[in-house]
This record gives structure tokens, sequence and C-alpha cells, in this order.
């Protein structure tokens, strides 16, 4: 106790599966004087790592979680401390055996062996199953079983080993100390019962505890404890007999959400059926008001029942089983359920390493550890995990019980790739949200944002431009619709206002802003007032960490305008880079400002009736913004396109954003104007276009080079990522994004399939090996959609180099089956339709 | 055979038990609730003599209407019939709670036929007053022992036995009798998933009775201050370790003259 350090480098708070692997990745990447702390006692402080059930699915759909997990095998293994003993996710539902076909689409994209089995061969590796209910299996054998406890154990007497770590148990955090800092408030100590350790950097890896513990610094970690339900059962001679802690595969019955997971003798059910039971931090018990741990909450059967019943039809012997424990176990929930990593909105040097599962911990562990030393993580692009993904309105308990309550029975759900959420709908919305309602708009959420995706009131136009009104499969159809397709094709001929309130705009502006943003970008910003910079924004590793368009409107100010998903992320950014010297000022314009697309042939015609300006290519050229009045609105009008056809983004005061969208309806009307979603924007326009979409197209692990994006010349000044991009640039790029056509849509029960390019998707040789590129990154189609003007199916995907020439045929599996596809498009132009961009500079 | 049992509602704490702000109970917002340990195995006796010998385990309890929980945790486990004689919630003083509960036995009694056997854990769990089984067989006019740990049932008698110093005591009481049983006379079975889902359909006689408020009032409960101890590991290495033994006891004052 004498022992206590006044002084550390790190602190770690909490000793679970996160905290224990963290500190022994940081010993091992060069970090010393690190303390680690947990209230309760080790090896089992009463965190969710305590009582986890500790097997291991591998397949999922999500390539971050995939990269997490398969890192953590690699981990458990090299540790010894994985025990592999396969598992069976069973269907009872026709919709779960082709969500099995989704699943092998998906472990044929990480290359995880798994396989579709019968009915009786599920039954061959599971002889107590009920096969008369079930209609077959999703198989992987490696699922495995770990140690997670131990593993923590290990992990953090490694780093005390090696003489960097001191741990202490018992000991409660009490405050987390902070002073001011460059642009915001920086960490400076951990205040406990034992003492007090002044400390440079803290990261919270408390589980369900983070968020008190990241309010006593003044961030928030955004999760919620929430219930889930397992119960111990057993003994069971034919377990017993097995004389083994696995002797079969774990089963997941994932229509009932539930798991049947063997301890030696006994039986282990789960469920994540039973109604979402969501906690607050200050109700969870101490370690000593605890009748179990803290985490291990007084069961409440009656919300089991269903789930008994259940696992009796699945698994007859169970019900002569005795409930010998029986827990309502918490764990982290998040608003998105995908964990909270990194450095804090709203401290300097506090990080988030939180709502982690076990599959993930230890390379969760890796990639912060990464991330603190580098700046950027390596085990994969964390965009999905990063805690600054969320908005303030998403930060709070009504979001994150709302959403979880939402999600948590979708944890063995069927979840559909642009499923929308029900909850926690309508809280920000555009200016002319009342006028995209009564034109029937259908809406997707963007980032918390209300964002028109399709328009009913242009059911007109299917007929009108006979594009393909119905998908066979319902699954193609789901959160779709055909109006999208007509939507681009009158555009095309017309003129259309695409809703763009939900883009992020940001200003930077002060005497130093030149230096600042040309250090934080890779082209060239130091460029006349007036002129704009579509650039990406990168890591030192060289790999994407955004993309954006920035616009120099006074020789001190610059406006950035990011996408409705990645503002969080780059608004963190920019702010944490900044001098600190008052040189530069940072302004989130979003709420202030609306913002309109208008584009189509007619778009400058249509908008002239509202000016005295002239809008002409020569007045006003390509990649212009230019102040103008329409309807004598002040409104920043910028000649862009992501669409692909004439016209601007359209900037205004939010105040004056519903007078603005009024003033360019009535003018439309002479012009057929039509009120264009996000979906042609988003997806068929942006295709046509070959334009790459950040967190699809663009993330950590590929280059500007490799994606088309890197510029004849590089600028002569610094900018984050520069060396990187150079080496990049002087090497010969192992792969390259390419656009491919899906040329035969038909699938074996003789109909169209629509493939949705959402990242799982690989592709694959025409022998149907799935492509591998020299740096060991997998061909998948990042994004897939119609491309109506062209009257093709497009997707788009990095191809290793020897396969990008255009005309190289290769598969591309959806539904686990493959469909031809020929490259029409690679290197800088991908666009197939008007790819000498004849239309947008007109 | 026919069997009472009677049990008791009570929070599973941890080691640190909260009390409420008024000082008149136990702060059960996080807890869990069980049946008093001792009444555990007095059911799982009950139940095993009705395997042997049929008849019925009925299990009474009084206690607030979340007590439900514990007669379908009965009914899980193997008990037949149950009462239920709900009360407010705030816990009742023992006097009261032996008068509500002989008048429910009476009852029963009257409708179901007499108990060969009443049992009572020895005490429960929470307040320990160690009265309610006597009193209620004292109003009954059975004979009652308290403590036991073992039962023959026999056609007209009932013997039961109870651990003393160097030995056991065996009693035999004529039937109807009223036996206190203690934890350890028998290991209570968990519920099976089937018994669980059973319990669910078993039907509770919910009995409203109340009688006078007894001479025992609870004025204040209060937890005993924490001594806060000190934990120093001594060294491993046997030599160290006896030096630091002796340097303890030397310190503690334990040691002989002759040290």
């Amino acid at each position: 106790m004498s022992d206590f350090p006044s002084k550390a480098n790190c602190v770690v708070i909490g000793a679970g599966i996160v905290g224990n692997c963290l500190v022994g990745h940081l010993a091992d990447m060069g970090w010393t004087d690190i303390v680690l702390l947990d209230k309760g006692p080790l090896p089992n402080p009463g965190g969710s790592t305590g009582h986890a059930s500790n097997f291991i699915f591998p397949v999922d759909h999500n390539k971050e979680i995939v990269d997490l997990t398969l890192e953590s095998q690699r981990q458990y293994e090299a540790l010894g401390m994985q025990n592999t003993c396969g598992g069976i996710e069973v269907a009872r539902t026709p919709e779960r055996m082709e969500e099995f076909k989704r699943r092998m689409t998906s472990a044929t994209a990480w290359g995880i062996t798994a396989q579709l089995l019968t009915t009786a061969e599920v039954k061959e590796k599971v002889p107590f199953i009920n096969e008369d209910i079930i209609l077959g299996g999703f198989y992987t054998p490696s699922v495995s079983v770990v140690d997670s406890l131990e593993t923590g154990t290990i992990m953090r007497k490694k780093a005390q080993d090696a003489g960097v770590l001191q741990v202490f148990a018992n000991t409660e955090v009490f405050d987390i100390t902070t002073a001011p800092g460059k642009n915001k408030p920086k960490i400076t100590g951990v205040v406990t019962d034992k003492g007090t350790i002044e400390c440079d950097t803290v990261v919270i890896a408390s589980g369900v505890w983070s968020p008190k513990l990241a309010a006593m610094a003044g961030a928030t970690i955004p999760l919620t404890p929430a219930v889930h339900q397992m119960a111990d059962v057993g003994p069971f001679d034919m377990l017993v007999e097995t004389n083994m802690e696995l002797a079969y595969p774990i089963v997941r019955d994932m229509d009932t959400f539930c798991y049947e997971r063997q301890t030696a003798g006994s039986m282990e059910v789960g469920s994540y059926a039973h109604r979402p039971i969501l906690h607050r931090v200050e109700e969870i018990p101490s370690n000593e008001e605890a009748a179990l741990t803290p985490t291990e909450m007084p069961f409440t059967e009656e919300d089991f029942d269903q789930q008994m019943e259940e696992a009796i039809e699945l698994m007859e012997f169970l019900g002569d089983g005795e409930i010998r424990y029986a827990i309502n176990g918490l764990l982290s929930l998040t608003p998105d359920a995908n964990p909270v990593l990194g450095p804090t909105t709203e401290v300097e040097n506090l990080w988030s390493a939180a709502a982690v599962w076990i599959k993930e911990g230890p390379g969760v562990g890796k990639l912060v550890a990464e991330w603190m030393t580098n700046g950027y993580p390596h085990v994969t692009d964390p965009h999905g995990a990063d805690i600054n993904r969320f908005y303030p309105q998403q930060r709070n308990v009504h979001h994150i019980e709302a959403r979880c309550d939402e999600h948590f029975n979708k944890t063995y759900g069927i979840v559909h790739p642009r499923e929308q959420w029900a909850s926690r709908r309508n809280v920000t919305q555009g200016p002319a949200k009342a006028r995209t309602d009564a034109l029937g708009a259908f809406y997707f959420e963007a980032g918390g944002w209300e964002r028109p995706h399709w328009y009913e009131s242009n059911a007109d136009l299917v007929e009108r431009y006979g594009v393909v009104a119905e998908r066979t499969h319902e699954w193609d159809g789901r959160w779709w619709s055909p109006i999208t397709d007509a939507e681009l094709l009158h555009l095309r001929d017309n003129v259309g206002i695409v809703d763009l309130a939900p883009f992020q705009v940001f200003e930077v502006y002060g005497p130093g802003v030149v230096d600042y943003i040309e250090h934080m970008v890779v082209n060239k910003c130091d460029v006349p007032v007036g002129k704009s910079i579509y650039t990406p924004v990168l890591n030192e590793s060289g790999g994407f960490r955004s993309d954006l368009t920035i616009m120099r409107i006074a020789e001190d100010r610059y406006r950035i305008v990011t996408g409705a998903f990645d503002g969080g992320r780059d608004e963190y950014w920019f702010r944490h880079n900044m001098p600190g010297d008052n040189s530069v000022m940072f302004e989130n314009r979003t709420n202030a400002t609306v913002t309109y697309g208008v584009w189509g042939p007619k778009a400058v015609a249509m908008l002239s009736t509202l000016t005295e300006s002239d809008l002409s290519q020569e007045a006003f050229g390509y990649g212009q913004i230019q102040s103008h009045l329409l309807d004598g609105i002040p409104v920043d009008m910028f000649r862009i396109s992501y669409i692909g056809d004439a016209g601007f983004e359209i900037y205004a005061e939010a105040s004056q954003g519903l007078a603005l969208w009024d003033a360019l309806f009535a003018a439309g009307a002479d012009f057929d104007l039509r009120p264009v979603g996000a979906g042609v924007y988003g997806t068929t326009g942006r295709l046509e276009k070959g334009y790459r979409l950040m967190g699809s197209e663009l993330e950590d692990e590929y280059t500007p080079v490799e994606a088309g994006l890197a510029r004849p010349k590089v600028k002569s000044v610094d900018f984050i990522g520069k060396a990187a991009y150079l080496a990049a640039r002087d090497a010969e790029p192992v792969a390259q994004l390419c656009i491919v056509e899906y040329t035969d849509l038909t699938c074996a029960d003789g109909y169209a399939r629509y493939p949705m390019g959402a990242g799982n998707e690989p592709i694959l040789s025409l022998d149907g090996e799935r492509l591998v590129d020299a740096k060991g990154r997998v061909s998948r189609v990042n994004t897939a959609g119609s491309a109506p003007s062209v009257g093709k199916y497009l997707g788009m995907a990095y191809l290793p180099i020897e396969h990008c020439e255009v005309g190289t045929q290769l598969l591309a599996m959806y539904q686990y089956e493959t469909y031809p596809v020929t490259v029409v498009a690679t290197g800088g132009n991908l666009a197939t339709f008007d790819p000498t961009d004849s239309r947008m500079k007109a | 055979m026919r069997t009472l049992v009677c049990v008791k509602r009570v929070p599973a704490p941890g080691s640190k038990i909260n009390i409420t702000a008024d000082g008149l109970e136990v702060d059960t917002t996080n807890l869990g609730f069980t049946t008093s340990p001792h009444e555990e195995c007095a059911l799982e006796e009950a139940v095993q003599i009705h395997e042997r010998m049929g008849g019925e385990v009925v299990v009474l309890t009084v206690g607030p209407a979340e007590a439900e929980e514990q007669l379908r945790y009965a009914a899980s486990v193997g008990g037949t019939g149950f009462i239920l004689v709900p009360t407010d919630g705030r816990s009742l003083d023992p006097q009261r709670t032996a008068a509500i509960i002989t008048e429910a036995v009476q009852q029963a009694e009257a409708d179901g036929g007499a108990f060969d056997l009443i049992l009572f854990g020895n005490e429960s769990a929470d307040s320990g007053g160690y009265q309610v089984g006597v009193r209620v067989a004292h109003a009954l006019g059975r004979p009652i022992v308290n403590g036991i740990k073992g039962i023959d049932v026999g056609d007209d008698t009932i013997t039961a036995r109870r651990a003393i110093d160097g030995g056991v005591e065996v009693y035999e009481l004529p039937r109807p009798a009223v036996l206190g049983i203690l934890e350890g006379i028998n290991l209570p079975r968990y519920p099976t998933m089937k018994g669980r889902l059973a319990s669910r359909k078993a039907a509770i006689d919910s009995v409203e009775l109340d009688a006078a408020v007894g001479g025992l009032v609870k004025q204040q409960l209060h937890r005993p201050v924490e001594r806060a101890s000190q934990t120093v590991l001594l060294p491993t290495d046997p030599a160290a370790a006896a030096v630091a033994v002796v340097d303890l006891f030397e310190a503690f004052g334990v040691m002989g003259e002759n040290s």
C-alpha cells in the first residue's frame, strides 16, 4: 500500500479482458510506468468479463468486427487459452436459411472456413438436437471457447514482469482530474481511495461503469449496462461422460435468439430474446453489496421462461437439468451496437476502450495500444467503433437507451444492410422537413438526421422511365424503391433538388489557417478565394482518415464540408490538430447552415430565374464557390456535383432554408423540377460517376494511389501522412479501385438478384478463388447498385493489380451464389456515365 | 402424509447490507430474494417425505404479494399446495406473524384436513427471531422441537434428531407435530427447467388474514461500523517467514516469558 505511486505515464482503469490486454500491448509497444486499477479483486474484479460465456463465433458481416475477432482468436491461441470446439447456428425458419447464405458469403469474404449443414448433418454433430424443428445449420469449425480471465492475467503479468506496470486491485477511482489543454481540457491525474496519481494519459476500460468514470473527467462514453440472461443447467450424465469441457459444438438457436454451450457436465443456456432490460450505472451494486458479483444481478426468471421452453424444444434433455446458476448478467450496449474506442471527444488524452465483447477483447487491446502509440491503429480501420462517431444528441441516455432497447433483440436477428432505426427518429431535421413530408419522402437516417431517400410523389416517374419496378426477391427490394432509379433519369433530363441538410459544415479561420489546413490535408489549399479543394485526409499511415471538400471563402477562412456519417470523427480530428495558440479557430456551422443540391441540364436555367447573377460556366466555373442572392436570400453557391450533372450545392442560413426551398420549387415549376432522394445522391448517381464514399471505398487500409485519388503533383508543404503518401506514390500499387459491371444477375432460381454491396460480398476469380492482393487485402464489393443512365448494374471494389484491366472477367458473390462481373473502369476516372464530365462542366 | 412448510421471503444480500432511509428495513433496491436457507431445507425434507410416502406438501408464506415467487420456487422443487397470506410489505413482529400463521393453519386444516407435520426453519435469515415456530406450535397445542437435523416418520409418531456437543438428541413426538429445521439436514435440490415451467401453473390460494400487533417493536436497524483490516503478506521463504511470525507474536504480546 505504501508503494502506491504518485505519478505514472498512463493509468488504465479496469482489469477486465480489455484493460488487461491493453496494458500487455502497451508494454510490448514500449510504454513504461503504467498503472492498472480496478475497484474489484483480482483475478475477477466483478465486471462483465467474469461471467462471460467466453465463446467466439468469428463470422460476422462487419469487416471491422471480424478483423478484431480474428486478431483476438490469434492472441488467445498464442497464449494457449483457446479451445476450438466448432459451432453451429441452427435455423428454424426459411428466412434464417437465407441468412445463412449471407453468412457463407461473409465467411468466404473473410476467409473463414464454414459450411452449410443439412438437418441430418447437424444431428450427426449434435446427436441430442431435435432435428424435427430445424431446417439446417451454419457450421464454423473455428468457433472456440477462451479463458478470458486467465488471458487477462497473463497479459497483465507480462507487463508486470517487464517492469513497466503496477497493478492495484480493490482500488476505487473517485475522480479523474483535468486542466486546460491546447484545445480542450487535458488529463492531469486520477484520484483514488489509495491516493492520487499524476498522469498524462488515462484509459477507461471499465465496461459497464465506463460512463460514470468518463463523467468524472467531463467526457461521455455512450453505452448502457444491459442484461443478458444465462443459466447453467445440469448435470447431465451424457455430458459428464464425455469427460471433456467441450465435446460438442456450441449451438446457437438463431431464431429463438438463444445458445446452448456445454460446460463440462452441464449446459449453459443464454438468451438475447428476453425483453431488453437496461440499467443505469448507479443501479449496479458494489462488490460488497452484490450477492454474487456486481454484474451478476439477480435472475428475473419470468423473463427467461419462454427461452427455457424453446431450449427444451430444441434439446429435450435440458428439461430435467437443475438450474444451478442463473443470472441477469450485465454487458455494455451502445446505440449502434459497435464498441466505443479511441480518444474521447471532450478530453485530451482520455481514451475509451469500452463496449467490447470477449471475442474482440485482445484485438481491441492491441488496436487501442497501437492507436495510443502511433496515432492510428493497424488491426483494422476503426471508423465504425470510433467513439467520436456519435453526435451530441446521440450521447445521452435518452438516445442510448432507446436505441439499445431497439437493437438488443437483434443481437441474433437478421439485420438488413439498409435497415433503418425506428426509435429516436425526427430528432434532427432540416428546415424543409414539412415540405419533404408533404412530398411523401421516405426517410433514411443519416448521422441522426432525417434525409429523404426517395419521394413517393415521384412514383409517376417509374412508369415514365420504364425502370425495373419490382425486385423479385423481397430481400433485394427491402428498404429500396424503383423511384430512386426514376428520379435519377428524370434529373438527367430535367432538374432535381436534393435535400442535403445533414451535410456537416465546419469553418476554420484565423491568421494561421492556411498553414493549419495545409498540414491537415493532402491537396493544396492555398488557392485563390472562391476556389475549392476535394482532398483526402490521411493518417500518418498514409491511409484514408476521411475525404472532404474544402472551400476558401476568404483569405483567412475555409469552409469544410463532410458527410453526415463522418462529421463527428472529422470534427474531432480538425479540432485535435489545431495549433492551440488561437491562430486558428474552429466553428461547427452544421446546424446553422442548410444545403440543397440543384442539378440537371436545366439547373442553371432554373436558378437563373431567381437571380440577377450570371451563373454561366464562363462567369462561374466548375469548382468555384460564389455568394449570390436567390430570390433575395443570400446564399453561397458551389458549382460541384457528386451526381454528375450541371448545378450547384447551395448553402444558406438554416433560418432561411424553408423560404429558399419554396423559392426553388416555385422556380422549378416551369422546369419539371423534382425532389430527388439520397438514393440517387449516395448510390446510383454517385456510382455512375465512380465517386468514392468514406467508409465504403475509402478507409485506412487503402491509399489515395490505390483509390485513384492521387493528383499528378504533391504540394511542397508538409502534411499529415505525407511521408507514407510519397512512399505509396513511388511504389507499384498492388491494388486499384475499379468499377465492375454485373453482366448477368440471374440467380440459380432463374430470376434477377440485386447485390447490396454491403462490404461483405467477395470478388472471386473465375475459378471461384478469393482475390487477395499482395498486402493481404481481400477484394469485396463496397458499393453496388443500379446505374440507370447507362443501363447497367455496377459495383465498386479494389482488385489486385493483375485483375484491374478493363475487360477482366471475374465473379462476385451474393447470397452465396456467384455472378459474372467485368471490370469496366479503373484508375482515377471511374465514371461510366459521361466520363469526360461534359455535363457537369456545361 | 400431509405436511405444511412455512417459508419466508428474505433478501439475498452481499456482504454489505444497506438500510433504508427510515432505518427500519433492509434496502432491497438491487437485491434478489430467496427463501430462508433453513426453510429451503425444511421444504426439501418435506418433498423427500412426500416422495417416500405420498400425500401433500403445502407451502405457506406470510409476506408481500411478491412472495408468490418463493411459493413458485417451492412448486418448482416439488411442493403441491400453496398459501399466500399477503401483507403490505413491511416486516411483521413474530407474535403477529405467528398468530396469522396459526389462523391460516386452522383454516387450511378445516378445508383440507389436519397436517401430520408442520415444518419451520429454525430461524429466519433476516430477522432471526427464533419465535414463530414455537408460538404457532404452542397456539395449536402441538409439540415442537427446534434445531432438527434428522426426521423419521413413523405411523403415529415422528422421530426427530438434533446434534449436541458430542452426540445426538433423539425426540419422539406424537403426530401431529411441529419441527424447526436446521440447514444441513439435507442438500436442497435445485429446480429443473421443467419444474420451473410447471411451477408457473401452480394454483396459489391467497388468504386475507391479519392479527394484532405484538409486543416486539422494531425501533431502528443500524449497521455496525466496519472494522478496517489491513493485510500484511509475510515472506514466503520459510526462514524469513518464521522470523516475521515471531516478530508479530511479540508485537501482539502473545509470546511467553521464555521466548
